[in-house]
């Protein structure tokens, strides 16, 4: 249908004989909604809507104080060096960007003045080039105006290698240029479709220029004001004790009207996710608690007669099982898992299918996730937009038993298929989160049923996830069969998370296992999608492309989805607290309140 | 006596050296990177990760770092926490008020409680008294802090609703309203490390005792009509202090370690917190300057204990 009926359907709204809401409703009937269906419209011609306010008070400050419990505390505050999401939840606290997202993946202005489009301007034809309005009168916590400077500041800082900054993925293959006072142009050397990455969303905040000026490059670490932020923010800075608290005080002089609503702001680290819950919901001492990773049922006890309850927001984050492309059995040149070898078992296509069918999704979701998952049969779960409807799964161990004795896998007298001697046994890793183990039991039982053996290992977090080099157990080096974690989705759009699996980017021990394609799988149609995919700047023709390379990753079994896992935190029954999948908890703290 | 600390001071050195070294490698070969958490973070390209590990040293080798880090520790530069890029001293100095005040006060009042309970008990062995006494410390000693911190929270803050569970380093208000509530939210972790560390105290103490009271000199201050209460505080329990000294000497240094399990379970902002956040984020700096000033505490408070024999039984010389 699609590209014909969309561009008249743009049109009509362009002539204003659609309103917004029909076309994302007609959207939404085709699989493609939400965030970027507005994105859709921009490139359309038609200005991206801004997210809609539901913020009720109608004076500033009176809401007392707002009690958060982080329960891994901000180490640093400052946007740039964020090693972690609560780092980025923390600086956001004082520093703003020019956006950040709503529930539903829409823009909201916060320090810009209009989303660029290309009606406005803003956009260029082309996609090389953004020019964002600033928001005029805004200042800085100590008086001083903020204007086009800082932003300028922003991107040389975060781009010099020598200021070790950890957005500068972000900012060194663009350019930054003033236009005027309140007009900046974002540069980018090829056309970029998703051009609302650098200065948006928590991760990206602005930090002032005429306080870290001198401490450009190498000697960024010294300055005085990485730990007392002096930002633009809703709230103004107190204290702050790293992994302990931090401090605010309203910003009466702050540039939203009627905002912010609390008089006083405290984030307190430290602790578990289950005691974290409790004082939340259970005895609320505080207001809001993060990413409560806790038991289902052990939330619904926590809710019954309590005083908070908890939330959930969608965003885009799969937990799946990564399957090895290589075999991790044969050493050739000192490397594992090496590009030179193939994997003696899931090199048929039909060991694959079967593994896809032995995993019981509707149990993991009931036995574990509960509230906090979904089952679903896609790699890419959101934005909804680019969410394929082509794909289903089931969970069905006489039929993966019959895939398998087709292609020739007969059970050997221990029970175990196998085929011209190679028995089907497979080592199975993840790291040590109590979900995950809970998951690995469900799949190596149904995969005991159909004649597979699995092998269980759990390594500890910090070393799954770390990029040493000298270890074998982390999940770059992939030394196993079967790999199973999440990676989450920081922004709604799906170009970086997707083109992690091109052939160009396999790990291995030549970059020192930095590559991102750790199931090292190598497909030219999947590398032609995503080159193709990233040079379209036609919304439409692209969410088909991500969705081909979604349904490529899917048919091929490079990955099976487990659950799609949504964020939740834990908040008191009378605060009204407005949290994004597609952002950091704290990315819309200036729309919160309490109500009475 | 001043040659005696003089010397014990300059065997320390060695002593401590080996064991930054010891600390070091560990900390050198234990898995992990302080910038994990970057690996799963899409925005954050691969080089970036290198490129910082790069910038902060981690790519020497071990015996380099090692130097690097005497020789900054010799200057009293105490170096910088990788996770919060801020100087481990500022780090360690903000944590340290907490830690004193709850850990100080779980050991005094494990200290009020032992040392009374204990020497009375031992006064009448056997008596129904030094039973209840016994099979308190008993439970007490079994039963581990992170079960009794977590069955107080449930029954003081959760079904009673007395006490907070979260310890606030900023509480509102001054005056009489500050001290009450810094007494309010530290009864419960002082009473968990208090009464756990009260509990082996307390058995120390009677056996202690015990073997004192049956001596011959004991008998004989009896015989010469002194009162029970003289010859039990001037004659049995100075002599029987001795060990105890030596116990609560090599306890001091755990006042300022902090209590790792107990901080955690009430979120109290101290070095046993700050240490276990910075093992679990491979923060090598901080990990390193907590255990090495660790170390340090019970080195000093080893030679503390040896020094106070000399006062409590003059017979023992200095040499």
């Amino acid at each position: 249908m699609l590209d014909k009926e969309l561009r008249s359907m743009i049109g009509q709204v362009k002539d204003g004989r659609m309103d917004r809401r029909g076309f994302i409703k007609h959207m939404a009937a085709v699989g493609l909604t939400a965030p970027l269906a507005n994105q859709i419209l921009a490139l359309g011609g038609v200005a991206m809507a801004e997210g809609a306010s539901t913020y009720k008070p109608t004076k500033r400050g009176g809401g007392g104080a707002l009690k958060l419990l982080w329960w891994q505390g901000p180490t640093l505050l400052n946007p740039h060096f964020a090693t972690g999401t609560k780092d980025q939840d923390g600086s956001r606290l004082f520093y703003e960007p020019l956006a950040s997202w709503d529930p539903d993946g829409n823009m909201k202005l916060v320090l810009a003045a209009e989303i660029p489009s290309i009606q406005n301007g803003g956009l260029a034809a082309d996609g090389k080039s953004v020019t964002w309005k600033l928001k005029p009168g805004v200042k800085w916590h100590d008086g001083k105006p903020f204007t086009a400077d800082d932003v300028v500041f922003n991107w040389e800082y975060a781009s010099d290698p020598a200021t070790a900054a950890v957005t500068i993925g972000t900012y060194r293959d663009i350019k930054v240029e003033k236009i005027d006072d309140l007009t900046v142009r974002l540069l980018f050397a090829k056309p970029t479709p998703f051009w609302a990455d650098a200065f948006v969303g928590a991760p990206n905040c602005i930090i002032p220029k005429h306080l870290f000026a001198d401490y450009k490059g190498a000697k960024s670490r010294e300055a005085p004001n990485n730990l007392s932020p002096v930002g633009t923010g809703p709230y103004k800075f107190v204290e702050f004790k790293p992994g302990d608290l931090v401090r605010g005080v309203i910003n009466s002089d702050y540039h939203m009207p009627n905002r912010p609503y609390f008089d006083t702001l405290e984030m307190k680290g430290g602790g578990d996710a289950v005691s974290a819950a409790r004082a939340v919901i259970q005895t609320g001492e505080y207001d809001f608690g993060y990413n409560i990773q806790v038991e289902d049922d052990v939330l619904l006890r926590l809710e019954k007669g309590g005083k908070g309850k908890a939330v959930y927001a969608v965003g885009g984050d799969t937990e799946f099982i990564a399957l090895n492309f290589t075999d991790p059995n044969t050493e050739i040149d000192g490397e594992r898992s090496s590009m030179k070898t193939k994997h003696p078992l899931f090199s048929d296509p039909a060991v694959r299918k079967a593994l896809s069918m032995l995993v019981d999704r509707e149990s993991v979701k009931k036995a574990i996730y509960g509230r906090a998952g979904r089952t679903t049969a896609n790699f890419l779960n959101g934005p909804e937009k680019f969410v394929s409807k082509n794909n289903t799964w089931e969970f069905s161990v006489e039929k993966a038993a019959k895939l398998l004795d087709d292609a020739g896998w007969k059970p050997g007298a221990d029970g175990i298929r196998e085929k011209d001697g190679k028995k089907l046994k497979l080592l199975y890793q993840t790291s040590i989160n109590g979900p995950r183990q809970k998951t690995q039991a469900i799949v190596k039982q149904a995969c005991q049923k159909a004649g597979i053996d699995v092998e269980l290992k759990s390594v500890v977090a910090s070393v799954f996830f770390s990029s040493d080099v000298g270890n074998p157990d982390t999940y770059p080096k992939f030394y196993a069969d079967l790999e199973m974690f999440q990676i989450p989705m920081s922004q709604p759009d799906p170009s970086q998370h997707m083109r992690r699996y091109t052939s160009d980017r396999v790990s291995t021990k030549e970059n020192k296992w930095q590559g991102t394609n750790f199931p090292r799988w190598v497909n030219k149609d999947y590398d032609a999608i995503i080159a193709a995919a990233e040079a379209e700047m036609d919304p439409i023709k692209r969410a088909a492309l991500y969705i081909k390379a979604n349904d490529l990753l899917i048919q091929e079994v490079v990955f099976i989805p487990v659950q799609h896992r949504l964020k939740v935190e834990a908040a008191a029954n009378n605060l009204v607290c407005i949290v994004s999948g597609w952002a950091n908890e704290t990315d819309n703290l200036f729309d919160w309140y309490r109500e009475a | 006596m001043s040659q005696y600390v003089l010397r014990r001071l300059l065997i320390a050195i060695p002593s401590l050296l080996g064991i930054s070294v010891v600390l070091f490698v560990v900390l050198a070969l234990a898995p992990g990177d302080p910038f994990s958490e970057l690996a799963t973070n899409p925005n954050v390209p691969p080089e970036v990760q290198a490129a910082l590990r790069a910038k902060f040293g981690l790519d020497d080798p071990i015996h380099l770092r090692y130097l690097h880090w005497l020789n900054a520790m010799l200057h009293g530069d105490w170096g910088f926490s990788f996770v919060s890029r801020m100087n481990v001293d500022t780090l360690i100095l903000q944590r340290l008020p907490a830690t004193l005040y709850v850990i100080g006060s779980a050991q005094i009042l494990a200290l009020l409680i032992a040392i009374p309970v204990g020497v009375y008990a031992a006064t009448r062995p056997y008596s129904l008294f030094d039973q209840i006494a016994n099979t308190l410390a008993f439970v007490g000693f079994s039963l581990p802090t992170f079960f009794t911190g977590i069955l107080f929270i449930l029954i003081f803050s959760v079904t009673l609703d007395w006490l907070p569970f979260v310890y606030t380093t900023d509480i509102k208000g001054t005056g009489i309203h500050w001290v009450l509530e810094m007494i309010r939210q530290a009864i419960m972790p002082v009473a968990v490390l208090g009464l756990f560390q009260a509990a082996s105290m307390t058995r120390f103490v009677r056996s202690a005792m015990l073997d004192v009271i049956r001596l011959d000199y004991v008998t004989t201050a009896r015989a010469k009509g002194l009162g029970q209460t003289k010859v039990i505080v001037k004659h049995v329990m100075r002599n029987a202090m001795i060990p105890v000294v030596t116990l609560i000497a090599l306890q001091m240094p755990a006042v300022f370690g902090g209590a790792i399990v107990t901080e955690q379970i009430f979120r109290i902002p101290g070095i046993g917190s700050l240490l276990i956040s910075s093992i679990l984020s491979n923060d090598t700096p901080v990990v390193m300057a907590v255990t090495f000033v660790f170390a340090c505490l019970v080195v000093l408070f080893n030679l503390i204990a040896d020094i106070l024999y000399g006062w409590l039984d003059p017979r023992i010389s200095f040499r």
